[in-house]
């Protein structure tokens, strides 16, 4: 049930941002990037699949047993996701304001339709 | 006896010298003439003295390891044929490094065309000992664009731009074919290696590829040896000084293609599509350049399109498919190379003393001249195959394979006519090019005097002369043993016997010389006096320029047509785009996930839990609210935003990521407030009014978007599901759960694999974030906001109308706004402090880490503005946020660096534990110190795109002062 609901949640996420996505409005296009950023990110975290507790911090003690913690990998990718997802968003809120304030519309064309 | 290192240095030698041209000073002409000649004359003996090895027919190979795990390796290789061509580059190399000390000006600037002269012989004698296909095609792409820069050396002369722009590309798409070519002889063969290939003629020959590969390797070799219809760039290409013409189109670069067609010749010849192809592409090329070449006014173009019927007649010897006609395409190479290079030497001699090249004003340089005039009239009759010299020796042995019967087709029967047509035009244009220069009288004054050249200008000619006559008269005993080997190492078994004789008795390829002889005579003095004033070019021809077409081609393909193009496919428009992209990948999802089932047999069992299902229920909700109101309401939306973003963190912490939870709230902070500032720019949205038809289509517009959404959103949903209760593959986590702590000496896997295991990833990835900020720094300088955003808002004016300690001018904020909260805000600055600190040195084992920590500390920095404001905070801003971001990135790669000096390679990370005082037992990796540069980093871009954003708010009530100002002087 776990899986079906984060499955929901993930195409929710994704759809509400693809929808926002093909918007005419800069602000639309950058809210649905994020929620996309959501969807996919949690996409590639759930490619190590869906564990509770079993957080992959040794107790560094001993020989590790692997299966007893949740995999790393996809974690690691996420990590990076988030950050680089932060500079991007920063970069197109960044360009978006200044082609508001050069073209004097908010529109994605910088022009109105 | 030498190893077979000789030939790599044959090569390394001409780039390296190359690269030291180019450092010598502009007018240090006397060093560069030496530094080439030097290596020219080095390479020349190093190629002598490698004959000894491969005179029985063998070769000499060096491989050099390069990547073997693609099976890919340097192959140096000499066999006799590759040894000619050797010999001839390195040779007439030399022989034009001499000339061109006398012939280039003082004003030229010398160290550049060194530089690319060498470079050039470099490339062309990797051509010719390459044993490896891609490796040759690599040396002749350089060919191509080292004679690209050579042909423009004299760059401020437009026909040299566009004689080498020309070149450039017919050779450069030439070589594009040629590599298509020689991976589908790979891909055939199963192997690049020369050796292999040559040995696998008959499964090439009977392969379905066959015919694409020979149409792209015969497509390489005709553009680089301007067979018809390439031709036209090589006459072109004379805007070139004459050296490098007498190099290009006599020994190197035009012989490519013709050393590549013999090279190819024992796996690609022989069959019924070569023969038709290359012998029409000769036999055309043949003729129509003689023809040409009478007609020509300017003696190099004289020359370029005898150089070009030369290579034709090459092409049509090795069309035959006969080895006794390879023998005599091999031979002719070696002898048009010599008579050829000294001819476009004595142009230039010509050209140097006099002024002009132009025949109509030449004449009479006889008496001036002597000595010159002789070496060129020698060499002209090589060129015309006049008897006892090298050009009547291999053209008797045309004729002789021209008569022959190869294949029933009209073009074996017709060859015999087009050689001695073809010859009875060499032997014109050559009587021409000696009697409208040499006697008669000029028509009217030269522009210069004319005298007899240095003495070191005319030793080249000479010697290339001498050699034409010497092989001319006792072939069998100078060239005889050398041109055996180059047969032998083409034909091997097939070897024929072939007999280097002078006089083989009256044959019927005598006559075919006789009549050609007497035929080219009579023509000449016919057109005589038509020639001494005709315009340039030959009559009716002239008016089919194949530069005009290579331009309207050029035009066409690269203006027209990608207009074209780009009227009906492209747009400037954001939304078509996305809407193709976001369908692209839609339909290739649903392509690929077609076939197999989408829902394993055993599926994995999961739990349930109701807390876990109301939480995305409300998540869900916020993103559908987000979607919802993005367009009017901003602020409604980002809150929903955040709202999913922090259901998608608590995920992260039921799940077991807490590393992803902490930096997921400490960016979603940070991404807010950011978002906050820039909200203030935006326009104020109404709802639009639409006229009913307008409703309409924008209706329709949604739909069709909506439709979109939610079929991406389903499918998501179920690929997401699909892979979730799968039973995981064995992957890498495995290696890394384990090694963590003994490798990388960190409790916490996912911190020890950023920093240590993938550290590289996260170094490209912090240089990412700082080149943001960076961007996001100067972009913003720029920012300019739009005239209804300036000035204060809405809010802002409400406030100060009821505040009366507001300061006049538009204030900022009400006095004593929040005023406890601010001050727990600033009393939280140390705090946080201390908090970032802590989650920074804990991160290796426990959750944290140096970008989390990065964040932290820049979040109490945004608090400072929360509380008191941008000016407040700029008065007392002591971080120089560029500054960490440079130090951030010096720290992580400083780190990488050093593991290199202790023999490890970069970012190679060493662990251990040190006892500190009160603090305890810290983790001391070097991969610390490299987490350390990831918080500087991270700190230091996050608060310079805080504090530019936040700036603004400032300038605009700067801007909007001024315009007030400005507005009151108008008054």
């Amino acid at each position: 049930m776990t899986e079906l609901t984060l499955s929901l949640g993930i195409g929710v996420l994704v759809g509400s941002g693809v929808w926002l996505l093909l918007r005419p409005r800069t602000y639309q296009v950058i809210v649905g990037l994020s929620l996309i950023a959501y969807g996919v990110n949690l996409f590639i975290f759930s490619m190590g699949r869906l564990r509770s507790g079993v957080p992959p911090v040794l107790d560094g003690s001993g020989i590790v047993d692997p299966a007893a913690y949740t995999d790393p990998v996809p974690q690691a990718l996420v990590l990076t996701a988030i950050v680089i997802g932060f500079a991007t968003t920063a970069l197109f809120l960044v360009v978006l304001l200044v082609a508001r304030g050069l073209t004097g519309s908010d529109h994605v064309d910088g022009r109105e339709p | 006896m030498l190893g077979g290192a000789t030939l790599i240095w044959m090569i390394v030698l001409p780039f390296v010298a190359s690269a030291v041209a180019a450092l010598l000073p502009s007018n240090a002409r006397n060093a560069e003439a030496w530094l080439s000649g030097g290596v020219m004359l080095a390479i020349l003996i190093m190629v002598m003295m490698v004959y000894p090895d491969i005179a029985a027919g063998n070769a000499v190979r060096q491989g050099v390891s390069w990547v073997p795990e693609l099976g890919l390796e340097l192959v140096f290789r000499i066999d006799g044929f590759a040894w000619m061509f050797a010999m001839l580059i390195s040779g007439i190399g030399f022989l034009v490094v001499i000339y061109t000390r006398y012939y280039m000006s003082p004003e030229d600037p010398i160290p550049r065309f060194y530089m690319f002269f060498l470079a050039f012989a470099g490339s062309m004698l990797g051509v010719v000992l390459s044993g490896n296909l891609i490796q040759l095609v690599i040396f002749w792409e350089l060919t191509s664009i080292f004679s690209f820069l050579l042909i423009g050396y004299w760059y401020h002369n437009p026909s040299a731009r566009d004689g080498a722009r020309m070149s450039l590309t017919v050779t450069g798409i030439g070589g594009m074919a040629l590599l298509g070519g020689m991976l589908l002889i790979g891909h055939v063969v199963g192997s690049y290696d020369l050796d292999e290939v040559l040995a696998s003629g008959d499964l090439l020959r009977e392969h379905d590829l066959y015919r694409p590969i020979l149409i792209l390797v015969l497509l390489g070799a005709f553009t680089k040896s301007a067979q018809f219809p390439f031709q036209f760039w090589l006459p072109n290409a004379m805007a070139a000084p004459t050296p490098v013409s007498a190099f290009l189109h006599s020994a190197t670069m035009v012989k490519a293609g013709v050393f590549l067609m013999a090279r190819m010749w024992p796996v690609l010849a022989g069959t019924y599509e070569w023969f038709f192809i290359v012998g029409l592409a000769g036999m055309i090329t043949l003729v129509l350049g003689a023809f040409f070449s009478i007609f020509q006014q300017d003696i190099k173009g004289l020359l370029a399109y005898s150089t070009i019927s030369h290579l034709g007649l090459i092409t049509m010897l090795l069309s035959l498919g006969s080895p006794l006609g390879a023998v005599a395409a091999i031979f002719h190479m070696m002898n048009h190379a010599t008579f050829k290079a000294s001819l476009f030497m004595a142009a230039g001699i010509i050209d140097h003393e006099t002024g002009t090249r132009d025949m109509r004003r030449l004449g009479g340089l006889l008496s001036a001249m002597p000595i010159t005039a002789t070496l060129a009239m020698v060499a002209s009759a090589a060129m015309a195959g006049v008897p006892l010299l090298n050009g009547f020796l291999s053209k008797e042995m045309f004729f002789a394979e021209a008569i022959e019967h190869h294949a029933d087709s009209w073009l074996d029967t017709i060859a015999p006519y087009a050689a001695v047509v073809a010859s009875a035009f060499a032997v014109t244009y050559s009587i021409r090019f000696i009697h409208s220069v040499f006697f008669g009288a000029a028509p009217e004054p030269l522009p210069r005097e004319p005298h007899e050249p240095p003495f070191f200008m005319r030793l080249p000619v000479f010697l290339l002369v001498l050699i034409c006559l010497i092989v001319g008269i006792v072939p069998g005993r100078t060239v005889g043993p050398y041109l055996h080997s180059a047969v032998v190492s083409v034909l091997g078994d097939s070897t024929p016997y072939y007999s280097l004789a002078v006089w083989h008795g009256f044959t019927l390829p005598l006559m075919m010389s006789i009549v050609a002889l007497v035929a080219g005579a009579l023509m000449f003095l016919t057109i005589r006096s038509y020639l001494a004033t005709s315009e340039e070019g030959p009559p009716y021809f002239r008016r089919i320029n194949g530069q005009r077409i290579f331009e309207q081609v050029m035009v066409t393909v690269s203006w027209r047509w990608a207009r074209f193009l780009e009227g009906w496919l492209g747009t400037r428009r954001l939304q078509p785009q996305l809407r193709l992209m976001v369908a692209i990948a839609l339909i290739a999802a649903i392509l690929t996930l077609w076939r197999g089932p989408l829902l394993p047999e055993v599926r994995l069992a999961g739990s349930t839990d109701v807390v876990f299902t109301i939480l995305w229920v409300i998540g869900m909700a916020c993103a559908i609210g987000a979607a919802y109101q993005a367009k009017f309401h901003r602020l409604v939306a980002l809150m929903l935003m955040s709202g999913a973003g922090l259901i998608t963190c608590i995920t992260f912490v039921w799940l077991s990521a807490p590393d992803l939870a902490l930096t997921q709230l400490l960016v979603e902070v940070v991404t807010t407030v950011l978002i906050l500032l820039g909200l203030r720019w935006l326009p104020q949205r109404f709802a639009e009014v639409e006229t009913p038809v307008q409703a309409f289509w924008s209706r329709l517009r949604r739909y069709r978007d909506f439709a979109m959404a939610i079929a991406c959103g389903l499918g998501m949903a179920m690929i997401s599901y699909a892979v979730m209760v799968r039973q995981p593959p064995q992957t890498i986590a495995d290696y890394f759960v384990e090694n963590a702590y003994p490798l990388g000496g960190g409790t916490n896997v996912v911190n020890v694999i950023l920093v240590d295991f993938r550290g590289f990833d996260t170094f490209g990835e912090i240089t990412v974030l700082g080149i943001v900020a960076i961007t996001v720094f100067v972009l913003l300088r720029r920012f300019r906001p739009a005239p209804e955003s300036v000035g204060s808002t809405q809010q802002q004016r409400h406030q100060s109308a009821d505040d009366p300690a507001a300061m006049p001018g538009g204030g900022t904020i009400v006095a004593d706004y929040l005023y406890v909260p601010s001050v727990i805000m600033q009393w939280l600055f140390p705090v946080i402090v201390v908090l970032s600190a802590y989650l920074f040195l804990r991160g290796h084992d426990l959750p944290g880490g140096g970008f989390v920590a990065g964040i932290a500390l820049a979040s109490a920095f945004i608090l400072q503005y929360l509380a008191a404001g941008t000016r407040w905070v700029e008065e007392r801003l002591r971080v120089l946020p560029v500054k960490w971001i440079g130090w951030g990135l010096l720290i992580a790669a400083a780190t990488g660096i050093g593991s290199w000096a202790l023999g490890y390679p970069f970012l190679t990370s060493h662990a251990q534990y040190v006892e500190l005082p009160v603090i305890g037992k810290v983790p001391a990796a070097t991969a610390l110190f490299f987490d350390l540069g990831v918080f500087a980093l991270v700190l230091g871009a996050t608060v310079l795109m805080l504090i530019a954003l936040a700036h603004q708010s400032i300038r605009k009530l700067r801007a909007a002062k001024t315009a007030a100002l400005a507005e009151q002087e108008v008054q």
